[in-house]
């Protein structure tokens, strides 16, 4: 970040010398290497010592399992490389549910309608916290905590109980099950996360917007003499994270067919912690869609992991392994950006 | 004459209001006034208070009982928040204070000739203070991270806050510990001399703290840490064991209130001890007055900030009209509210406008 | 040139802060092809003026005509899009993303929609050639120096095809080499037809490369002056608006002071310190009462020495010796404890604490070294802010004015005031003048010959040679992390140590 630290004299020669050798070896992709690397070894581990892990059918379960935390952990990840950061994409979510289930199930109004309304009504309590954070300055980690009490509380006071949906749609594609290879499948919630990653991918490395993004992670104060509109992509951002929230509040109701107003508390948490193992820096300003993809497989991974130990771990070490990887990686994270500056100096 | 008494008045007030104004109390004070307002208006009774079985009770002991929790977390949180820190590792460092209690003075209720006996497995101040020191040494796990890793805060904080409750069920086995030795009920649910005893705790950290402030160079070391950090290193100040300790306080803090909860509860709970505290410490923080992003901070505001919250709640659930569901709406009702109060950006737009229609109407 | 239309043309432009009245109806005029100095001192509205200019304020009133009609820009991005750039002293770029990414973002060329990468990276090559820069344009922005990134930000504004080119104190952290490649870029641009705009505080460069000056005196228009009917003297007149004639009476170094006390302490020693890709071996020492200059280039080693000795930065090897006794400084209280005082070079990020006021920032190092339990009473703080504040003539409102609200020569005060409040011993003074008005400048220069004639012995580090020489009795030169030479006596010319950093014996 701090440009000045740089000494000159010895950049510019080594600068000015032409394309040197080093340039081929970008350091900025070794934080998602070792993210990947991560993954393929937890897997490994899993496969090695329990029988049935290594197939198909566990890997396309570690997305079949989780499609709240990997739309939900996409919207973070914008919201993240902005500098921001977003507490209310689990309450978001739980109300997207409320709401579906109070209008399909009590009011009989067709999910046809009330799917793309849920969508918007996520959007725009992004939308509003976008802009608290832009036009009033308010910290992220404040409007957002306040747009988690609203969406949660809202939740609660439609209804305290959780709600079955009976409707035929969402029993439908809660069962639908697209054949791969041999007996593993992927269900609808798969095709979404699958669309939402590469939506992701290409908003953020080919178009204005995402590019956007990054420049006001690395610097908002450049971002605006350099006249990006920071402005209207800082409060997209945040709608674009109530839009993957309120999205990831229907692949729940998807997984398993019921509202409750107490659906993905605690959810914000994963998430950040998804986007961190994924190699996104919270300072802002760098990371990866498919990073966070990754990190969210490796938390997948240690449930399914604890899972196949049977009775013998406590459940509770999860929490314990997730908190140990965030340090580590954010341990990496400060190592890497002093080997990076190491290497800018001589 | 009367005219000379209300100007004096008059001035006094705005003397009040500059003072109030300048130590950054004003819209705390004017929120929580506002709340006591509504609530006498609903409730006539509100402000009394009246002598029950040599207690002291009405509503305003009652808030000022239950805030004590909050009042406690954001109390050390303000000095964390000040050096431009933030930690959200408070709930769960109280889960683990409350599992390590429970756990040291035992959860096995023994009658002995129909009469209960008081046993505990450890003695009473042991777990006592094995409980502080553990959340002190969390604390200052946190601050470590943090001064001397170089670990933001937030993330710093977020991994404690993920791993604390699951510490925590693993203290507690995974099981709510319940706890029958009376005489450590007193901690949460005592009285002294017609006061609940967990007020006394409040008033003393909160003396010792002001007393810091006041009368030593901690406050103007923290703010200096806050504001600009490698500064205040050049200036001959550690920043570093200022950060590291700040924690240190905030987990001691929390482990006061993990004593309270498990006393007052009479169990621990694992999953539910302290749970979002941490987010109500933060708010009672910014309600008083205290910027996030460090720098000049208001240990009292962040004590009416606690009140604040307190009040709101209660004042929710004795409105019969309002379902106690309402609680969070209303609490984000009132962050939003106070923070574009605060935020100098909102208040110039909303002079703008005012000044644009009275430009236009002329 | 009378008879062209100039480009830009402000008239009677008016602006006010709360409390201020920054700029009071000034004009200003800029061609197509040449280069423009505006000059004044600090608070002489320079920087406002650029900022209406591009969009940053607005005017409270005034007119600007640009390219011959009336027009006034709301914000930066409609400005660009008119032609009108801005390169700033801080570079304004995103060091996260890759060279051409900074040159092309806000306006990529697409391909089905998309980013085109490849196009970018081979558009951004071609920019930068004409700039005779080639480097790597994949790589991160933060990865190179700040010189390549201002030719970043240049060639930023050539891509968008700009008529108005406004350079914003540019040359504050290049050295000198790169100054001149910075100035054979801008020479080739106004030859191309380009209207450029140079701020600046060195009067060297103003007269090296611009054609026309403008003069702002406190947010007043004072005259606009062909560069070679204007003499250097008349223009620093025209600047402070006080008779030359006081300035020249300049404070002489106290040399003969130190020539005159035979019996020479030793303050300060330091024995083979090095510290791995920042400084090689050095010694050098610091006698009692005396000035011992630094001179070098950005990144000769001048600061990372400073901050060796005063414990900022952990030596590999090497012994220090405080009045001949062998001391371990870790850190910057041992060294404040040794009586040591370090005042950095960038004043905001390692000076001053911006939010605090006046009397909190000047007894924040006293502080430090008595503890947090020995807390000053409030009135002992009233009385040395009070003291200071009158002793080295801050100007402020009173002691409790938040820090930020000061000029930068003030600022700069209030950190000698935090300093000299430790009774210091040695006081190490990093580019004290940098970036401070000409007046303030002859203030300080003058603060540090007199103390000096009071027993405290000083490192003075300044770009500024000819400040070197005149307040230092003897002058360590650096070159490439490390001290190649010391001068004194008559050896102290410009041209001798000049020599001496090219190379050249």
């Amino acid at each position: 970040m701090n440009i000045k630290n740089i000494p000159i004299l010895s950049c510019i020669t080594g600068g000015k010398g032409g394309n040197s050798s080093g340039s081929m070896f970008n350091f900025k992709y070794l934080l998602l290497a070792a993210t990947i690397a991560l993954f393929i070894i937890m897997f490994g581990i899993g496969s090695v010592s329990f029988r049935g892990f290594f197939s198909l059918k566990v890997f396309f379960d570690l997305f079949i399992d989780n499609p709240f935390l990997f739309i939900a952990a996409i919207g973070m990840t914008f919201v993240i490389i902005t500098g921001g950061i977003d507490l209310s994409v689990g309450s978001v979510a739980a109300l997207t549910t409320m709401i579906t289930g109070t209008l399909v199930e009590i009011h009989g109004i067709s999910p046809a309608v009330v799917l793309p309304f849920v969508l918007l009504v996520g959007s725009l309590i992004g939308f509003l916290i976008g802009i608290m954070v832009h036009f009033f300055k308010i910290q992220p980690f404040i409007a957002t905590l306040g747009g988690m009490f609203l969406a949660r509380g809202i939740a609660l006071m439609i209804n305290t109980d959780s709600i079955t949906l009976n409707n035929s749609f969402f029993k439908a594609v809660s069962n639908y099950h697209i054949p791969v290879i041999g007996n593993a499948f992927i269900t609808i919630n798969v095709v979404i996360i699958l669309i939402v990653v590469i939506a992701a991918i290409i908003l953020a490395h080919y178009t204005n917007f995402g590019r956007t993004v990054y420049a006001i992670g690395g610097n908002e104060q450049s971002a605006i003499l350099m006249g990006l509109p920071v402005g209207r992509t800082k409060i997209l951002v945040y709608t674009i994270s109530g839009f993957c929230s309120a999205l990831a509040g229907v692949t729940m109701m998807f997984y398993m067919p019921s509202g409750n107003p107490l659906h993905g508390v605690g959810m914000e948490m994963d998430v950040i912690a998804a986007v961190v193992i994924g190699g996104t820096m919270l300072t802002g300003g760098s990371g990866y869609m498919l990073g966070t993809v990754f990190g969210v497989l490796i938390l997948g991974t240690i449930a399914t992991l604890i899972n196949f130990q049977g009775g013998s771990v406590n459940p509770w070490w999860i929490r314990i392994i997730n908190a140990a990887l965030i340090l580590v990686f954010c341990l990496l994270q400060i190592l890497f950006e002093k080997k990076g500056r190491k290497i800018a100096k001589s | 004459m009367a005219g000379l008494k209300l100007k004096n008045i008059m001035g006094k007030i705005a003397g009040f209001f500059t003072a109030a104004s300048r130590s950054g109390l004003l819209w705390p004070v004017i929120f929580f006034g506002l709340i006591l307002l509504v609530n006498a208006l609903i409730n006539p009774g509100f402000f009394d208070i009246e002598i029950k079985d040599g207690r002291l009770s009405g509503s305003l002991i009652d808030i000022m009982n239950r805030s004590s929790y909050i009042i406690l977390l954001a109390i050390g949180m303000t000095f964390v928040v000040a050096t431009a820190g933030i930690d959200i590792s408070v709930g769960a460092v109280v889960a683990i204070s409350a599992a390590v209690s429970a756990y040291l003075i035992g959860g096995t209720l023994v009658v002995e000739n129909g009469v209960q006996q008081y046993v505990s497995f450890m003695p009473m101040p042991v777990a006592i203070i094995a409980a502080l020191l553990i959340a002190t040494a969390l604390g200052m796990w946190n601050g470590l991270l943090i001064s001397r890793m170089g670990l933001q805060p937030i993330i710093a904080t977020l991994i404690l806050m993920v791993a604390g409750r699951g510490i925590a069920q693993l203290i507690t086995s995974g099981q709510i510990i319940t706890i029958y030795y009376k005489p450590f009920f007193f901690i949460g649910g005592g009285y002294l001399f017609g006061i609940p005893f967990s007020i006394y705790i409040v008033a003393a950290v909160l003396a010792v703290v002001m007393f810091l402030k006041k009368r030593t160079a901690l406050g103007l070391f923290i703010q200096s840490v806050g504001i600009n950090k490698t500064a205040t290193r050049f200036a001959g100040i550690n920043s570093s064991n200022i950060i590291l300790w700040v924690y240190a306080f905030s987990g001691f803090c929390a482990g006061i209130v993990g004593l309270l909860v498990c006393s007052n509860n009479k169990s621990a709970d694992g999953n539910n001890a302290g749970y979002n505290m941490e987010l109500d410490a933060i708010l009672a923080v910014v309600l008083g007055g205290t910027s996030l992003a460090g720098g000049k901070f208001y240990i009292m505001g962040s004590v009416i900030g606690g009140l604040i919250i307190q009040s709101l709640t209660t004042t929710i659930f004795s409105i019969k009209e309002i379902k106690p569901e309402a609680n969070l709406v209303v609490k984000a009702v009132i962050v939003f509210v106070v923070c574009l109060i605060q935020s100098e950006s909102f208040r110039k737009k909303v002079a703008g406008v005012i000044f644009l229609r009275e430009k236009k109407s002329l | 040139m009378a008879d062209l239309k100039p480009i830009v043309e402000m008239k009677g432009v008016k602006k006010s802060f709360p409390g201020v009245q920054a700029l009071s109806g000034v004009d200003f005029r800029l061609f197509e092809g040449e280069i423009h100095a505006i000059m004044g001192q600090n608070g002489a509205g320079k920087s406002t003026l650029i900022k209406i200019l591009t969009g940053v304020y607005k005017a409270d009133g005034g007119s600007i005509v640009y390219c011959g009609t009336q027009c006034r820009f709301r914000t930066p991005l409609e400005a660009q899009k008119k032609g009108i750039s801005t390169v700033y002293q801080e570079v304004n770029l995103c060091p996260n993303l890759s060279v051409a990414e900074n040159i092309f973002i806000g306006r990529e060329p697409r391909r089905f929609g998309m980013i085109d990468w490849n196009k970018i990276n081979s558009e951004s090559e071609k920019l930068l050639k004409r700039l005779n820069v080639s480097i790597d344009v994949t790589k991160l922005l933060s990865s190179y120096s700040v010189a390549i990134q201002q030719m970043v930000a240049i060639a930023r504004v050539l891509c968008i095809s700009s008529r108005v080119l406004i350079l914003d104190e540019p040359t504050s952290s290049l050295d000198e080499q790169e100054v001149n490649e910075l100035f054979e870029v801008l020479n080739k641009l106004k030859s191309e037809g380009m209207a450029i705009l140079f701020v600046t505080h060195f009067l060297d460069q103003v007269y090296r490369i611009t054609d026309r000056i403008t003069v702002f005196r406190n947010g007043t228009f004072v005259g606009e002056y062909l560069t070679k009917d204007l003499p250097r003297v008349e223009l620093i007149f025209k600047m402070v608006g006080k008779d030359i004639s006081a300035m020249s009476a300049m404070p002489q170094k106290c040399l003969e002071n130190v020539s005159d006390n035979k019996e020479i302490d030793s303050l300060l020693e330091i024995k083979g310190m090095k510290k791995h890709g920042s400084m090689n071996e050095f010694s050098l020492d610091v006698q009692k009462g005396e000035v011992l200059g630094f001179a070098g280039l950005l990144g000769s080693g001048r600061t990372e020495t400073a901050r060796l000795i005063f414990g900022i930065d952990k030596p590999d090897q090497g012994e220090c010796l405080v009045k001949n006794e062998l001391k371990n400084i870790s850190s910057p209280s041992d060294a404040i404890e040794l009586g040591l005082a370090f005042c950095p070079e960038d004043r905001k990020t390692e000076g001053i604490i911006d939010e605090l006021s006046v009397r909190e920032n000047i007894i924040l190092a006293l502080q430090g070294s008595l503890g947090i339990m020995k807390y000053l009473p409030r009135k002992k703080q009233d009385k040395i802010a009070d003291e200071y504040i009158k002793a080295l003539g801050i100007k402020t409102a009173d002691a409790e004015c938040e820090v930020r609200t000061l000029s930068g020569g003030n600022q700069q005060k209030v950190l000698l005031a935090r300093w000299l409040a430790t009774k210091p011993s040695l006081l190490i003074l990093d580019e004290p003048t940098r970036g401070i008005d000409v007046g303030a400048k002859f203030e300080i220069q003058e603060f540090v010959m007199s103390h000096c004639k009071e027993g405290m012995s000083i490192i003075f580090i300044s770009s500024e040679l000819e400040e070197v020489i005149r307040v230092s009795s003897r002058v360590a030169v650096f070159r490439d992390r490390q001290k190649i030479s010391e001068l004194s006596g008559n050896d102290l010319k410009e041209e001798k140590i000049m020599h001496t950093i090219a190379g050249g014996q």
